[in-house]
């Protein structure tokens, strides 16, 4: 058994409760399934490639099948190039249509940061809005295990300073669904960030295609002393730490962003007018990344608001140790969101 | 090939030439302010290319393509308004010299990273393949692209899967001021080409009427979806680099190097052949010339005379709606 299913085996089927309360239960792996297969079913312009899309496993599950379903000329494997592969796919976008290009780890990315930076992000404004690029590049990040430092990495952070780009990081089952399906039918380059730990996260999901617009957050926990915005795989992290304050009489607001470029800027100052005190929490590194962003934008905006210094739990910036016992202390968790909380409300 | 499209050929090797030695003229006075790539010497390989190509085959370019973008047919007006940074420029003053397109006529971009357009034009053609169309794609690269990645992780996937594209190489033996022998080891793209089971083939590039039958034979063979062909089509520019010095002397080219390629002058060449075979005289020189003038004189003047855009537009197509 590969280790990644190893690790992801050993969370618990945590759920998110959403705001589609009439659909069924399901996973964040079989979400992204569904989008996937939706949209191929509805838009015969749509068609996945990457490394092992149409193996047995099928990208953790998330593309089984789906050649058979569709067609080869649909759904197919590729040669290990990642940045001409990308090249290709948006070509392919510039000629009408809509590639998905599938990444089973986010580390390869940094190989196609040349298609993906120089070319495919900027060719709607260097052409004058004439060629545009819809394609979807999604990413799957992984945590744990002896992963180490190439098979870890959570990099959205540094992506977000790529202009032209979207960048998606769904942490519920129902927003995976419906923001790939956003990010398919979306006209622009979108960089879909999965977190491999929120594969079995279950959570309501309709069985129809629907969409969710860019840059609309969520309040995942409605509270009133401290508020943690949280990204991607962090947000079931946050929620967990919003549980154990509770019971300390602290009242957390969970904030998940959904997605961070563009970033909704509204819903954290909201937040924060109630509260005076900002948590954020990522997956990726603490210097320059998203946490560093939305810190930035508070402090450019509305500092006032902040009855603390702003607090952010991400990465240590070192690469990703292997070894189990410094895994342990190089992961933030719910405890080090709770300890954080706590410092905060003295 | 007949006497019109003989003729054709040569009206467009004329119109790059006369196009860019305007652009040179013109250049010192600083009002086309945007990086340019003269194309002087290797006209032959972008006409005889892109004669056979159809309105709605696809053209990647370098950043050396204003040959390319005249010869599959881009808007001249609209080039030259781009290199002026108006407004009604071809990416409306967005883009530059380097990046000129038209993707009404199927170019749909010209990349300043060198071997960047050839995973693009690699993904036009699985498009045309997916979408079951009979579209090609011709990318046009230097001999500084072989040197990149792009190069062969696109010819390996365009082999694998047997798609419709012709590589146009236009080897002018120079990466900036590297020479090829200093980058490569051997000097034979289409040798690399043909280990990833393309048919490729070195010709001279300034032969307008070899490129044009080799590249006749290349997307007749990709529209009947045999598969990817490379030309590396062997030449020199005339110019340096970039803007309008010549890059000659200690360091740089050899003088004796430059003369030998402007004697070979494509456009002499091709004009001795069509004079003695009676198909080019006097009169219908002048009729060119004078066309190609009238063409040239109103597209500065409609450039010149265009709006720059406005710092209000600052935002404009960052994202497409």
């Amino acid at each position: 058994m590969p280790w990644t299913t190893i690790e992801v085996e050993k969370q618990d089927k945590f759920i998110i409760t959403d705001d589609s309360q009439n659909g069924r239960m399901i996973s964040y792996k079989d979400a992204l399934y569904e989008a996937m297969d939706q949209s191929l079913a509805r838009d015969s312009r749509v068609f996945v490639m990457g490394e092992g899309v149409d193996d047995p496993g099928g990208v953790f599950g998330t593309t089984k099948g789906l050649h058979e379903k569709y067609g080869r000329d649909r759904v197919f494997d590729t040669p290990i190039a990642e940045n001409s592969l990308t090249g290709i796919a948006a070509g392919a976008a510039m000629a009408g249509l809509r590639p998905v290009f599938v990444h089973s780890r986010m580390d390869f990315l940094l190989l196609s940061l040349d298609q993906l930076v120089n070319h495919a992000a900027k060719w709607s404004y260097m052409t004058g809005g004439k060629v545009s690029v819809p394609l979807v590049v999604r990413t799957v990040s992984a945590r744990g295990w002896g992963s180490g430092a190439q098979h870890s990495q959570c990099l959205q952070g540094m992506l977000m300073n790529a202009p032209g780009l979207k960048i998606a990081a769904p942490a519920t089952p129902y927003d995976a669904k419906g923001l790939l399906i956003s990010s398919i039918i979306d006209n622009n380059p979108v960089l879909f960030v999965e977190h491999r730990w929120l594969y079995k996260t279950m959570g309501n999901v309709r069985d129809t295609l629907y969409s969710i617009p860019f840059g609309k957050g969520v309040v995942r926990r409605v509270g009133k002393d401290v508020t943690i915005v949280a990204v991607s795989y962090m947000l079931v992290e946050a929620l967990k730490a919003a549980e154990k304050l509770q019971a300390q009489n602290i009242s957390a607001e969970v904030i998940d962003l959904r997605t961070i470029k563009p970033i909704d800027e509204d819903i954290v100052f909201e937040s924060l007018a109630k509260t005076g005190r900002l948590i954020i929490t990522d997956t990726g590194w603490k210097t320059g990344g998203v946490a560093a962003e939305i810190a930035a934008i508070v402090a450019e905006k509305d500092v006032n608001l902040l009855k603390k210094p702003v607090v952010r739990v991400c990465c240590p910036d070192i690469p990703t140790p292997a070894g189990d016992l410094q895994e342990k202390a190089f992961y933030p968790d719910s405890e080090t969101i709770c300890t954080k909380a706590i410092e905060l409300m003295k | 090939m007949e006497n019109e499209r003989l003729i054709e050929l040569y009206k467009i090797m004329q119109t790059i030439r006369s196009v860019e030695r305007k652009i040179e003229e013109e250049y010192k006075n600083d009002e086309m302010k945007t990086p340019i790539h003269l194309s002087i010497g290797q006209e032959a390989i972008a006409a005889g290319v892109c004669i056979h190509l159809r309105k709605e085959d696809y053209l990647f370019g370098t950043h050396r393509s204003h040959a390319q973008y005249i010869a599959k047919g881009g808007d001249i007006k609209q080039m030259i308004a781009e290199l002026y940074l108006r407004k009604t420029g071809c990416t409306s003053g967005r883009g530059g010299s380097m990046h000129l397109m038209a993707p009404d006529i199927g170019i749909f971009g010209s990349t300043a990273i060198v071997g960047g357009g050839l995973p693009l034009g690699t993904g036009t053609a699985l498009a045309s393949r997916i979408q079951k169309n009979d579209r090609v794609t011709a990318v046009f690269f230097g001999d500084g692209a072989a040197d990149e990645g792009t190069f062969h992780e696109s010819l390996n996937f365009a082999s694998l899967k047997k798609l419709p594209v012709i590589y146009v190489c236009e080897n002018n033996f120079y990466a900036i001021n590297s020479r090829q022998k200093e980058r490569q080891t051997g000097d034979n793209i289409c040798k690399i080409a043909q280990g990833y089971g393309i048919p490729a083939y070195q010709i001279d590039g300034n032969d307008v009427l070899k490129v044009s039958e080799y590249a006749g034979n290349a997307i007749e063979k990709c529209r009947k979806g045999e598969g990817p062909v490379l030309l590396e089509c062997i030449s020199y520019r005339w110019k340096g680099h970039i803007g309008t010095v010549d890059d000659l002397g200690v360091g740089y080219r050899p003088q004796e190097e430059y003369d030998y390629w402007v004697s070979k002058c494509p456009i002499k060449w091709y004009k001795e052949y069509l004079k003695n075979r009676n198909l080019l005289n006097e009169p219908l020189e002048k009729s060119i010339h004078e066309d190609i003038d009238k063409v040239i004189k109103d597209a500065f003047e409609f450039a010149v005379n265009s709006p720059k855009p406005q710092p209000e537009e600052l935002l404009d197509f960052v994202y497409a709606d």
